[in-house]
């Protein structure tokens, strides 16, 4: 079981790097049979006990709590992230990564997490659809920075990507990067509007050169949203620019993940991937609303020895 | 066709709809009275009974919300299809039972008959239980029932099938979901109503249907906190007290309905769906003006 060790740090110390130009030609095409079988692997890993804990408490730890609705309240957002700081009475849970928000929301998120250590991550660039121009873009971006995010998760335009303007996508996550600031940049691929495995790969590379900190698979609105295959994918393609560079890029599966089991395997998955140097919410985060409550559940479960039940815990 | 080889039918378990294995993979072999194998059946995990218990809570809120004519409908098609399927059951309960085609075919129409009887109270017992509670302020006070959500039902290894549908048709009237532990030695017939639960229209988790041993998940049954309350089909004095200890910690109703009473003819009674339904009260003020009564 070797792999389980396995790092692709040891391996980039034995190779000299040097800066490679962008090329969307060097682009891999991408085995989708082979990426499937090998994403189904991952979910016949068991993981009990001390290393259950362990790994829930991991993944809680890596959760953007998100709301994206165009109810959101202000009453919301403040519950949501009292969830995010303690999210459960009397279990001493680590806090999540960060809340996930709309720009107008922003500083009702400051306001309430003030120096917990949750960061706050915000939507910007006309999500979902993307659809609107470099301008309001920059502006949205701009509004959500000012509000005090740490963290801005745009959108690609998918559009101008199907009709092969691939120059167009790159330049605007680059100048997306450039308003952000000192603020990490994720961003969205939305893999089910994009089509084929090899579109995917496209997309991940050009958002990887163009200046993402992180890659993320969905909004969340479009069906289907994360996938381990399509997670799969977007990792090694994180993979294969780190072995090039030797620069780090997070990787945000969001939308869809919503019990613990799924979120262990998704760990098992980068792991075994990327390695242990991937391994905390510096590198990687789950999108989710609902999957904190089923970890707290399993997290109950383990230390009462007895089935819960979302009766007794906080629906937000 | 002489030398044909019949095809063994394998009985599987029913959760949310569907027909899954057990997920341990494991399996035992239940006997009639006369020592005669019934066949491999499914010996389910705690793991199938937490999926279950998942399946029938998703299911809940929706079944609860459906109209009374619409949970009344849908019973009395579970009825009609148990007709069509009279002749199978008689064979499987003269296998399970080891009693005469007479007996069997006594039982099975015993259970139809069972549910079309509460399929016909399900827009009735509402309005013979609920009220206007006289008080005396200014409110209109009413009392309705309101189902209690997830019943899991345990089964005595010989419990039989009219049991099974009696506890069935009365509890899922009232808008509950259920997980069903079904005999140790009565699998065939169970799982078999399954196959005709889920031609009826029955959305998925409302019923769910597990197969295996008792002692093994009683403890699960009785601890776990998302089910609301315990029904059990037995007498064993041990098993109750063991299941009322375990259901303390999240409040369950337990009830206990043995063979006499459920297989009697007076378990047809609106008061058996009472059983698992809980009353709400509402006070609703009343503005009062000029010293006008209010018209309730």
């Amino acid at each position: 079981m070797h792999y389980y060790n396995y790092s692709i740090f040891d391996f980039l110390k034995s190779k000299e790097l040097k800066e490679i130009p962008f090329n969307i030609k060097n682009t891999p095409t991408i085995d989708q049979l082979g990426l499937i079988e090998r994403a189904a692997k991952f979910r016949t890993r068991s993981i009990k006990k001390e290393a259950k804990i362990q790994g829930l408490k991991l993944a809680l730890n890596m959760i953007d709590l998100t709301t994206l609705e165009g109810k959101d309240t202000v009453g919301k957002v403040r519950q949501m992230c009292y969830k995010a700081m303690n999210p459960h009475e009397g279990m001493n849970l680590p806090t999540v990564a960060a809340v996930c928000v709309y720009p107008n929301m922003v500083a009702v998120a400051k306001e309430t997490l003030r120096d917990s250590g949750v960061k706050i991550a915000s939507v910007a660039t006309a999500f979902p659809s993307g659809m609107s121009n470099l301008k309001v873009k920059l502006e949205d971006t701009k509004m959500a920075i000012d509000a005090g995010a740490d963290e801005i998760d745009m959108v690609i335009s998918r559009g101008k990507f199907h009709q092969g303007e691939y120059n167009y996508v790159y330049d605007e996550i680059a100048s997306i990067k450039e308003a952000c600031g000192k603020a990490r940049l994720k961003v969205i691929l939305e893999t089910g509007e994009l089509g084929t495995a090899d579109q995917v790969r496209k997309a991940s590379d050009i958002a990887i050169y163009a200046g993402a900190d992180f890659i993320k698979t969905s909004t969340g609105k479009i069906s289907p949203a994360a996938t381990m295959p399509v997670t799969l994918l977007m990792l090694e393609a994180i993979r294969d620019y780190y072995l090039k560079t030797g620069k780090m890029i997070g990787m945000k599966p969001a939308g869809g993940i919503s019990d613990s089991k799924t979120a262990l395997h998704y760990l098992v998955m980068l792991q075994e991937t990327l390695g242990k140097e991937w391994m905390s919410n510096q590198w990687f985060r789950f999108g989710a609303s609902r999957l904190a409550n089923d970890i707290i559940l399993q997290l109950l479960k383990q230390e009462k020895g007895i089935y819960q039940s979302g009766d007794y815990i906080s629906k937000d | 066709m002489e030398n044909r080889i019949e095809v063994l039918k394998t009985y599987k378990i029913y959760i949310g709809g569907k027909f899954p294995r057990t997920e341990s993979g494991r399996y035992y072999k239940p006997t009639n009275s006369n020592g005669e194998v019934l066949g491999n059946i499914c010996l389910s995990s705690r793991k199938d009974f937490r999926n279950a218990v998942v399946a029938a809570r998703k299911a809940q809120g929706d079944w609860a919300g459906r109209s009374a004519y619409n949970i009344g409908q849908i019973i009395y098609r579970i009825a009609e299809n148990l007709e069509g399927a009279k002749a199978q059951f008689v064979t499987l309960l003269m296998q399970e039972e080891g009693v005469s085609s007479a007996k069997a075919k006594e039982q099975v129409n015993q259970a139809i008959d069972r549910l079309i009887y509460y399929a016909g109270w399900s827009d009735k017992f509402q309005q013979i239980f609920s009220g206007v509670n006289p008080v005396s302020s200014s409110h209109f006070n009413f009392s309705m029932l309101e189902s209690t959500g997830v019943v899991a039902c345990l089964s005595d290894s010989d419990s039989n099938f009219l049991a099974l549908v009696s506890a069935i048709s009365s509890v899922i009237v009232g808008g509950n979901t259920m997980v069903i532990m079904a005999g140790e030695n009565t699998p065939l017939t169970a799982i078999t109503f399954a196959e005709i639960i889920n031609n009826s229209d029955v959305p998925g988790g409302v019923i769910n249907i597990l197969t295996g041993k008792l002692p093994e998940l009683e403890e699960h049954f009785a601890t776990h906190m998302d089910v609301n309350s315990i029904l059990y089909l037995g007498s064993d004095k041990k098993v109750i007290e063991s299941i009322k200890n375990k259901s303390a910690e999240n409040l369950k109703r337990v009830r206990v309905w043995d063979n006499k009473s459920i297989l009697s003819s007076e378990f047809e009674s609106p008061y058996s769906i009472k059983e698992f339904l809980e009353v709400k009260t509402t006070w609703h003020p009343i503005e009062q003006i000029g010293g006008a009564s209010s018209g309730y």
